[in-house]
């Protein structure tokens, strides 16, 4: 039986993607027999997005992206009124209304999961051959430029420019990375992992140009045919790749009240997810939340497995009359390039990163007297009991004699 | 309980090993094996987080 409120009637999750999908999943699980609409800016139904830069990108027949559930089910199983390519565009949190162009959506409940945009290379709005990857049609419009063997430029070294950068290599195709950092990914798995994935770039054949910016996209009849480097270096390209992070998708939240992160904008919520607003929650990449399992640290994640835990977790804490519990996760990703797979449990803001073996490669992060964090390449029977190190908050002593004790692992043959 | 698992869509990134680490493990080459394919009702909170945790979908419970 639920346990929501008699007077909760109206369950509105704006947002189609994975966390939508799974809010919901989870509301009708608790129960919750009440009116349920899911408003999405995409026309798509509910998607799965980490496979658009991996295999999507393989050459050979065009893969499907076949949606999460069809829409008879979310219709007739799980009872979803379906509002598609319908941004929102406001929120009326005092009559309880979110508006999405003309439709105005009463609800006594809202999660908000509205996700991140893809951000763009300033002025290369409606150039030919300049993609972000983030949305299915972004992945079929580069699938179709490598297809034609495009000379592919990757802007920014992150991860998901770094699986375009590998799929293009898959088919032989030249692909240089512009990175502006001198290490890539030093935000995400700090310095020590970072220069690591450098090295896995440049094993491959990828021309990776570190500490440099572009000064601009160079676009003849409205094609982008190559990229003008801040040190004067020219690239020619059929395809450019703008893989320089999100925005989250917040905008049409700048006038309801609600209490927003003063650097990037994103949904600031409690342990529960629940937002400033009454009834209002958030979950997935457009949320902060402070994560109890590294004492209250404030985290904003753009992985997958937070997405579906956030999703169930705000829809169960929304519809719960008690208000619901604290969600505690450990972060988790995974990104896999050249027939390697990287994988990172944990938080990477640590005092002190251990390399335990380079090949294949394992380090530890620690901070304070804790583990905090793994990252392991090809080593996917480690991973979880590494993971499992943090979610049993293990000091640092115990973690360390627990994973030097591991099996050494050969590295394996790259995939052809 | 059964366990149903597609082989083919699963690509082995552990999600189900961390919610029911008695009943399924990653292993070095990547691929997934089933410690327990028909495991104990004592396991059901467990097993139900794995199958609905998997990213490829590929786990799923059949009832005796």
């Amino acid at each position: 039986m639920t346990d929501s409120p008699d007077d909760v009637r109206d369950l509105v999750v704006v947002g189609a993607s994975l966390a939508g999908l799974r809010a919901v999943e989870a509301a009708r699980r608790t129960g919750y027999d009440g009116r349920i609409t899911l408003v999405g800016a995409e026309p798509h139904l509910p998607y799965d997005r980490p496979p658009l830069s991996k295999a999507f990108l393989d050459e050979g027949r065009a893969p499907e992206a076949p949606p999460f559930r069809t829409e008879e089910h979310l219709r007739e199983e799980l009872g979803v009124d379906l509002l598609l390519g319908t941004p929102a565009t406001g929120l009326d949190a005092t009559d309880r209304v979110l508006e999405a162009g003309d439709r105005e959506v009463g609800y006594d409940r809202l999660v908000v999961a509205t996700g991140a945009a893809a951000r763009m290379l300033p002025g290369t709005e409606g150039v030919a051959g300049v993609h972000a990857l983030r949305t299915v049609d972004d992945a079929i419009a580069v699938r179709a430029a490598l297809d034609a063997g495009a000379r592919t430029v990757v802007i920014g070294a992150g991860f998901i420019g770094s699986e375009v950068a590998s799929g293009a290599r898959k088919r032989g195709l030249p692909v240089t990375i512009v990175e502006g950092l001198d290490v890539p990914l030093t935000r995400s798995v700090g310095p020590e992992a970072g220069q690591v994935c450098a090295d896995l770039h440049r094993a491959n054949g990828a021309d990776l140009r570190l500490g440099t910016g572009v000064r601009e996209v160079l676009v003849t009849d409205g094609r982008a045919v190559g990229v003008l480097l801040d040190d004067g270096t020219q690239l020619d390209a059929e395809l450019v790749v703008a893989g320089i992070g999100v925005v989250p998708s917040t905008g049409w939240l700048r006038d309801s009240g609600i209490g927003l992160h003063e650097r990037d904008g994103a949904l600031l919520c409690d342990a529960t997810l629940a937002t400033s607003l009454p009834g209002v929650y958030g979950a997935g990449d457009v949320a902060h939340w402070p994560n109890p399992l590294f004492d209250g640290q404030l985290m904003r994640l753009e992985h997958w497995t937070n997405a579906a835990e956030h999703g169930a977790a705000a829809a169960s804490n929304a519809l719960d009359r008690s208000g619901g519990v604290p969600v505690s996760s450990v972060p988790y990703f995974w990104s896999d390039w050249y027939g390697h797979r990287i994988q990172f449990v944990g938080v990477p803001q640590a005092d002190e990163v251990v390399v335990l073996a380079d090949e294949p490669y394992l380090a530890l992060y620690r901070r304070g007297d804790r583990v905090v964090g793994a990252l392991t390449i090809d080593r996917p029977t480690q991973i979880m009991k590494l993971r499992r190190l943090n979610s049993q908050r293990t000091s640092w002593p115990e973690a360390r004699t627990f994973a030097e004790g591991l099996p050494a692992l050969r590295a394996p043959q790259p995939a052809g | 309980m059964r366990l149903a698992i597609d082989y083919d869509k699963c690509t082995g990134l552990g999600l189900c090993e961390a919610e029911a680490p008695d009943v399924f493990e990653v292993q070095a080459d990547g691929t997934l094996l089933c410690l327990d394919e028909n495991p104990s009702e004592a396991l059901r909170a467990e097993v139900e987080s794995a199958c609905a945790s998997c990213p490829t979908e590929a786990l799923r419970i059949i009832e005796d």
